[in-house]
Parts: structure tokens; sequence; C-alpha cells
């Protein structure tokens, strides 16, 4: 009991430190001293100092400033890639669930038609094709990540539909409908928070990634792996141009993954 | 029994399953059942014997095969959206496994009120009110209602369930074997609350269980069953004197002896698993008493001088 009422603590720790990132990100403005987008040709390739706390890029650009305002970038684009995918995952999955028989059969086909393309590239391809932006990056890899939360979906739902509450239920009058809001819905939730809060920090890898290899985000908006592709020509002389993005990705990658695996524990009651 | 009396009668009900190679298995086979206004019968058999799908036939959980199904001389067999949901307002089903028949977020209260609120019967605030008095009413606190269903004992969870179930006020109430995963002091608390309930509202009931005993000590009438086949029907005032099918007996032995232990055994070790199909009786391979013509001939339903009816060529 005490080990649970710990890992709980621990859970509500991480889960305020995340929040804190969070509230960080949209109140970036009161703490970044510069304009991110402003140039200082004075100050081109500096290192760290007391008016530039991570120094500056290559066009004089405050990267402490850019580095917080890139956090809103990227978590926006990660908290909307996540929205988008789980709303659809969860719709896909649900009416594959429900309805089984040939429906089941040609939804889940089209899932393993996506799966077996390498997450990544296929993504790449994607934004290659519609060409590099934002809206294009976000669109890419929601079409790549979909299928996994269509197919845990699935698989949760048939796994209570048949139980013995949902029989249950029906006999108490439960339209389809209310069967899925109020009873297979609340019962496959947390199963599907806590995957969602295990992908954050691989999805927030996945922009960044798109986003170094110039198909994402693109300069001058801030975005922490934009920021590395830039800086990666200047690795020798100014490492600060990769050393403080990289270590922005780290720390927020880790800590959402961290969320991710204390919350499995906390929230997943198969395995407390 | 008047014709008109009758609330359900099922007509030749036989459901098969196919399994994963492909090959049936017969759960149910032709079975003839009637039950009648404000009567309690009790479906009896060992496990596997297809008393839970018949269960699940007549709460229309599965479908059946074969066969029809008359309640309150309308024809249901087969029914579907509105006139099935209407149907579930006079059938109610009372689970074997309590904590299984509740969603685990969902709060004892929401529970109660769901079928009031489902069928439109009350608005939320009534419906509330309602779902108290029905905890009052299985004996327990108002309390309850704000708890989620893994702070019940199963004995607790069996209380709500058959309160949810009599709130509706149904003119069927099916317990399939519902005391069966309960401790023996609950099962007692639990039967005698049936017994107490069906007093005040006076309910029909199938009574669906594997023990003989209990099924005599609260049915008007029992129905055998064995491999998916009704082998004897008959009143359970007088079970000793009215048992003639060499299976009833063996249960009854079953029940009131435990020194001829090993003796009992025996008939029990040719069981067979229902897929092959019996030639003639289907009892006949575990019947002490089995001659030529049960292995050759299937037997005719025999009814008794004193109406009870029996699938045996001996008795």
């Amino acid at each position: 009991m005490s080990n649970r009422k710990r890992k709980k603590a621990f859970f509500s720790f991480i889960l305020s430190v995340a929040g804190l990132l969070i509230l960080l990100a949209i109140v970036a403005p009161a703490f970044a001293p510069k304009d991110p987008l402003a140039t200082d040709f004075a100050h081109v390739l500096k290192g760290p100092s007391s008016k530039y706390p991570f120094g500056t890029d290559q066009v004089g650009r405050c990267i402490y400033s850019r580095i917080l305002y890139g956090a809103r970038v990227s978590l926006g684009m990660t908290f909307l890639l996540l929205m988008l995918i789980f709303t659809l995952g969860l719709a896909i999955g649900m009416v594959a669930g429900m309805s089984g028989g040939i429906i089941d059969t040609m939804i889940m086909r089209i899932t393993d038609t996506v799966l077996s393309f390498p997450d990544t590239v296929f993504a790449i391809a994607i934004v290659g094709i519609l060409g590099p932006g934002i809206r294009n990056t976000i669109f890419a890899l929601s079409v790549v990540w979909w299928t996994k939360y269509a197919r845990l979906t699935r698989v949760l739902v048939m796994g209570i539909k048949n139980s013995e509450y949902i029989h249950a239920a029906k006999m108490a009058g439960a339209g389809k409908l209310k069967l899925i809001t109020h009873y297979i819905f609340p019962n496959i939730l947390s199963s599907l928070i806590v995957q969602l809060a295990l992908d954050i920090g691989g999805m927030m890898l996945a922009i960044a990634g798109l986003s170094f290899l110039g198909l994402g985000v693109q300069s001058p908006t801030p975005e922490w792996g934009n920021m590395l592709n830039e800086g990666r020509a200047y690795m020798q002389t100014a490492p600060w141009l990769l050393i403080y993005p990289g270590l922005a990705i780290f720390t927020v990658v880790a800590i959402f993954n961290v969320l991710g695996d204390t919350a499995r524990d906390v929230l997943d009651p198969k395995h407390v | 029994m008047m014709d008109d009396n009758i609330i359900l009668e099922l007509k030749g009900v036989s459901k098969r399953f196919k399994d994963h190679e492909g090959k049936y298995f017969q759960a149910v086979n032709n079975v003839n059942i009637q039950l009648a206004k404000g009567e309690c019968i009790g479906i009896v058999g060992e496990s596997g014997c297809g008393k839970s799908t018949l269960a699940r036939i007549v709460s229309h959980l599965t479908d059946l095969d074969e066969g029809r199904m008359i309640f309150n001389g309308k024809d249901v067999t087969g029914l579907q959206g509105e006139l099935l949901r209407r149907y579930y307002k006079s059938v109610q089903m009372i689970f074997q496994d309590p904590i299984g028949t509740f969603s685990p977020r969902m709060k004892i209260g929401t529970y109660l009120m769901e079928p009031f609120r489902n069928f439109k019967i009350m608005d939320k605030g009534r419906a509330g009110k309602y779902a108290e008095e029905l905890l009052g009413m299985v004996g327990l606190s108002k309390d309850y209602m704000r708890k989620y269903p893994n702070e019940l004992s199963g004995g607790q969870l069996q209380r709500v369930v058959i309160a949810r179930a009599m709130g509706l006020k149904p003119d069927i109430i099916i317990c399939d074997e519902c005391t069966s995963a309960l401790d023996v002091s609950i099962q007692q608390q639990i039967i005698q609350l049936l017994l107490e309930l069906k007093e005040k509202t006076n309910f029909s009931s199938i009574f669906i269980t594997h023990d003989l005993a209990l099924a005599e000590s609260i049915c008007d009438r029992i129905y055998v069953m064995y491999l998916g086949e009704i082998i004897e029907m008959f009143e359970s005032q007088n079970i000793i004197r009215d048992a003639k099918h060499p299976y009833t007996k063996m249960l009854l032995d079953s029940v009131f002896s435990v020194k001829k232990f090993e003796n009992q055994m025996r008939p029990t070790a040719t069981k067979i698993n229902g897929v092959e199909k019996v030639k003639g009786c289907v009892f006949s391979p575990r019947c002490p008493e089995a001659c030529e013509i049960c292995r050759e001939k299937a037997p005719e339903v025999k009814v008794m001088h004193n109406g009870s009816k029996v699938l045996c060529h001996i008795c």
C-alpha cells in the first residue's frame, strides 16, 4: 500500500513538473528577454553571456528566447497531434470493435497497410509530397500514428463488448450509443490515456526529427529540431547552438516519458 | 395449468455452437418449457448441460437456432431494436458473478438508476429517490449510492442486482446460478430475500442451478436438463417419489449420500462431451440401467399419472 502511495506521490510530482513546462510554454513571452526573431549582427555566434544567457546564433538571435518560444511550438504541435490521433483512432477503433465482421476486417486491413510502412519514413514521404510546413507535418504524423490507437481501442472494445456488465446494461435498456458513452468509453479510457502519456515523448521526437530534416517547422519560426538543424554547421566553433536545444529536447522528452511510465503504474489497474 | 395463465413458453428451442475446429456442439436441443404467471420453475443440471445457454436464450442475449419463444401470447423469437428493449423491461436476469455485472467505473447509484432513465420511466431526481428505496428494500443503506462496485462484497452486490431487477417490476426474473459465487451463509440470505420479494410482488421466475436440493426448496416445478435436453419434469413437492429418470436419481443420490461416493463416480467416467452425436438416449452412455433399446432409439416424452414428464424408455 505504501508503495502505491509513493507511486501516486511521484506521479503527482511529475505531473506538476509537466504542467509547469506547459505553463512555461504558454507564458514564454513573459520570461523571454528578447524577441526570438530579432537579429543582432553585433553579437553573432557569441557564447553565453549576461546579455544572452545561452549565447547567440549565426544571425545574432537570442538562443534562450528562441528555446522558450520553441517550447510553445513543440508542445503545441505535440498536443494538437495527440488530440487528432486520439479522436481519429478512438472513433475508427470503436467502429471496428463494435461492428465486427466485414467492416472490422476492412478497417483492420487498412491499418495493417499503414503499419507495414516504417513510420518515420512514411511521414517523410507524405511531407515530401505535400511540401514542408507545420500543417503538413501534423497531417503526415497523424496518418502514421492513428493506427496504434485504432488497434488499441478495437482490442479493448472487443475485450469488454461481451462482458457480463454490458449484457446487464443491455437488459437495463441501454441503447448502442449509451453503451459506448456510459459503459465502454469510461472503461477503456485509462488504458488509452496511459498510451497517450507514453507517446508524448515519441511524438515530440518525431516532430523535432522532421523539423531537423528541414521538413517540419520552417525558419525563422523557433523550434528545437529546426534550431538543431540550423546550428549543425557551427558544431565545432559554437557548440551552444546545439547543446541548449538538444538539452531542451532531452529534458522535455525524458519528463514526458517518465510521466507516461508512472501514469501506467497509477492509472492502469492491471499493473497495480 | 390453464393455457391463458402461461406467461412464457419455449417450443422446441435448439441452439448449437460451432467450435474452433468447425464441429458443432449442441448446447440446447428441442427444449419445451412452460412458465405460468407467478410460478417459479427450476432448471437443474450439471455444468455444461446447457442451462446457462437456455437462460441466455430466454433473456435474448443469445439467439436461438430453432424453435419459438412465446411471451404473454406474443411470439418474441428473434426480437430486435425497440421491441427487444421493451421485452427487457419485463424480463430481467440476475447473473452468476455479481462483480462482473457491474461496470467498474460506475457508481452503485448510477447503476440502480440506469433502467428507469433508459426506459424513460422517471426523471433523474425521482429515479434517485426510487433507487434509495430499492436499496432499502434489499436491506442496504442509501450511503451505498455513492460507492463503487469494488467497495462492496459479493453478497451486497447481488442484493443491488436484485434491487434493480425488482425495481422494474418485471414479469419474469431469471436467476442464473445467482448464489453459486457466494458464501454458503450469504447464499441463504439471498435466497431468503428472493423468497420474501416473491411473496410481495408475485413475479414468475426461472431458477437455474446445479443444486437439486436448493431447487426443491424454492421452485414449484423442476426441469432436469442433461446434455441440452430436458429429460424430466416434475412438481417439486415430493421429489424423491416423483423423480423417475435414472439421471435425476443420480443427482439425488449425490445430494443425500456421501458413503456411496465411489459407486456414483463410476458412471461419470464415461461422460461424453456432446460433440459426438449419441445414438439413442443421450444419457445411455452413463446410465446404470441402460439396456439395448436405450442405445438404439431416442426415447419419447412420457407423461406420468401425476403430471410429470420423463424422457426415458425404462421409467
